[in-house]
């Protein structure tokens, strides 16, 4: 392996690695993509839904050939009550031509993605650690593996990986996350018969269901999922890390106390589990984000904290900077010029995307899932929106007038007073409106 | 009603290295650390206190390699590697 020069090194086959390198390889660039797994894919996890667009912007059609679960036509929102549910949801015809996203499974899309870069010409090193990054006068100049005589020397290096990002913090570019600054999530898929699944879920063919669940978190800041795949569901939960550490809860706990909610359990009933699984989930934001490149490396997806917590969206993120990571190298090739300077132009790609934007958008949520009142937002409020509800449809000779005077008390009750009702409102506002 | 964590994690192909990937770095600290959280956010329950040795196992052989408890151990006290390329995790779903 020593002998070998590449273009550009990439370390990691998930999303945002395979769509630098394929993006770079079909430009014509030698590329090395490494993975620690098996195969691409064997190590990750996700919700998870896969989005067209961004995919698109690599892949025309790519949905007629890449292996997806169902087409995802109703998202339902459920805030919890300890026995109950307000919902929220959308179904719309409109989503399934062109389809706007996918129920899918890592183990399957990833293999394929990191498969279109080697069919493009990138070289697949999987099995394989990256231990760490090769330098000389500060620059990256390659990486270190822990395959026998196992240096590789590149002009470039792409960190892709992932959420723990050992490289990042070796490069200095970010620091130790915070527990506050990930989620820790656990999730489970558990096997239907097809036909029972689109009968409980209300689907035909292909169509898929995604239902997103907050409150009955064990006064926790977190969310739950349950998504629709062929003849599976995907069932988890996340929970803020600096959470559970204070609750002492075991986050499987939080998803076996949920499996028995009234809600999910008639959803799940007669399935058969598996496989567990369990993964961080970048939580920072905008503000976590660190700088993304520098002399001879540059960083994308979740190694770079580009995940989107209000809309669940993260493989498109990554997709998109890795993308632009691809865009980047390959002008830096062309002109034969990889210095520091050069690689600026990804961070400024990245600036212009929606990945910046849209993080920007929601600066202020970071601050709202760690402040010390995240349990009156995640637990109180849920609760009290139920029994508002109940109340409200509750016939039983009490005035309307009476109900609804009963209703606003109780969730002002929820937390802490009008002042505090009115504050978290503007707080709420300003934290998808940063 | 719940499944128990063993067989939850029979669910996943593991390949186990004979060396851990995780290493407690001083025990020491272990003994006097009063919270001993890394007993509960484990999603693998890797770790346990043993009062009668007085020493945290680590059952890293049933790691899902999260990384959680790389960041959450308030003394960073867990020395986290990924396990040699090939070994560890395999999912079939993901």
């Amino acid at each position: 392996m020593a002998d070998e020069r590449f273009d550009v090194v990439v370390v990691g086959a998930g999303p945002a690695g395979s769509a630098a390198a394929l993006t770079m390889a079909s430009a014509g660039l030698k590329v090395a993509l490494i993975d620690r797994g098996e195969f691409p894919g064997a190590k990750n996890l996700f919700g998870g839904v896969l989005y067209r667009k961004q995919i698109e912007e690599i892949i025309p059609e790519f949905w007629k050939e890449a292996p997806l679960e169902r087409v995802v036509t109703e998202q339902r929102l459920w805030i919890l009550g300890s026995e109950s549910a307000v919902t929220f949801s959308h179904r719309n015809e409109k989503y399934k031509n062109p389809p706007n996203a996918w129920t899918g499974l890592r183990a399957k899309f990833d293999p394929w993605f990191a498969g279109k870069a080697e069919q493009a010409g990138a070289l697949p090193i999987y099995e394989t650690v990256v231990t760490e990054l090769l330098r000389e006068n500060g620059r990256v100049v390659g990486v270190r593996t822990d395959r026998d005589d196992g240096d590789l020397r590149a002009n470039l290096v792409i960190v892709a990986d992932g959420v723990n990002s050992l490289l990042g913090k070796a490069l200095g570019v970010h620091r130790e996350w915070e527990p506050g600054e990930v989620s820790l999530a656990v999730k489970e898929i558990i096997s239907l018969p097809k036909e029972k699944l689109q009968d409980r879920f209300n689907l035909e063919d292909n169509e898929g269901c995604t239902i997103e669940f907050v409150g009955e978190m064990q006064q926790m800041a977190g969310l739950g999922f349950l998504y629709t795949n062929q003849d599976t569901l995907s069932l988890g939960v996340g929970v803020m890390v600096n959470d559970l550490k204070k609750k002492r809860v075991k986050p499987y706990e939080v998803l076996d106390a949920l499996k028995q909610h009234p809600m999910i359990r008639r959803l799940i009933q007669g399935g058969e589990v598996k496989e567990y699984a369990g993964h961080l989930i970048p939580e920072g934001g905008f503000n976590s984000i660190p700088p993304l490149s520098g002399d001879g490396w540059m960083i994308c997806g979740d190694a770079a904290q580009m995940v989107n917590a209000v809309h669940r969206e993260g493989t498109n993120l990554a997709i998109t900077s890795g993308r632009l990571a691809g865009e980047a190298a390959v002008l830096a090739h062309s002109k034969g010029d990889f210095s520091a300077a050069a690689f600026k132009q990804y961070d400024q790609a990245v600036k212009a995307s929606f990945v910046h934007k849209d993080l920007k958008k929601y600066r202020g949520l970071h601050g709202l899932m760690t402040a010390d009142d995240a349990g009156t937002l995640f637990d109180k409020l849920p609760q009290a929106l139920n029994d508002a509800a109940y109340q409200m449809l509750l016939v039983d000779g009490v005035t309307k007038k009476e109900k609804q005077a009963a209703a606003v008390h109780g969730l002002r009750d929820a937390v802490g007073g009008n002042i505090d009702l009115l504050k978290l409102g503007i707080k709420g506002w300003r934290a998808m409106n940063g | 009603m719940s499944t128990r964590i063993e067989e939850r994690l029979f669910m996943i192909r593991y390949k186990a290295d004979d060396k851990s990937h995780l290493v407690i770095k001083n025990q020491e600290t272990c003994a006097n650390c009063d919270a001993k959280e890394c007993n509960f956010f484990c999603p693998a329950d890797v770790y346990q206190w043993q009062a009668s040795e007085s020493l945290t196992s680590v059952a890293f052989e049933n790691c899902i390699e999260c990384g959680t408890c790389r960041l959450a151990c308030p003394d960073h006290n867990i020395e986290w590697v990924y396990p040699k390329g090939g070994y560890g995790i395999t999912y079939k779903f993901g």
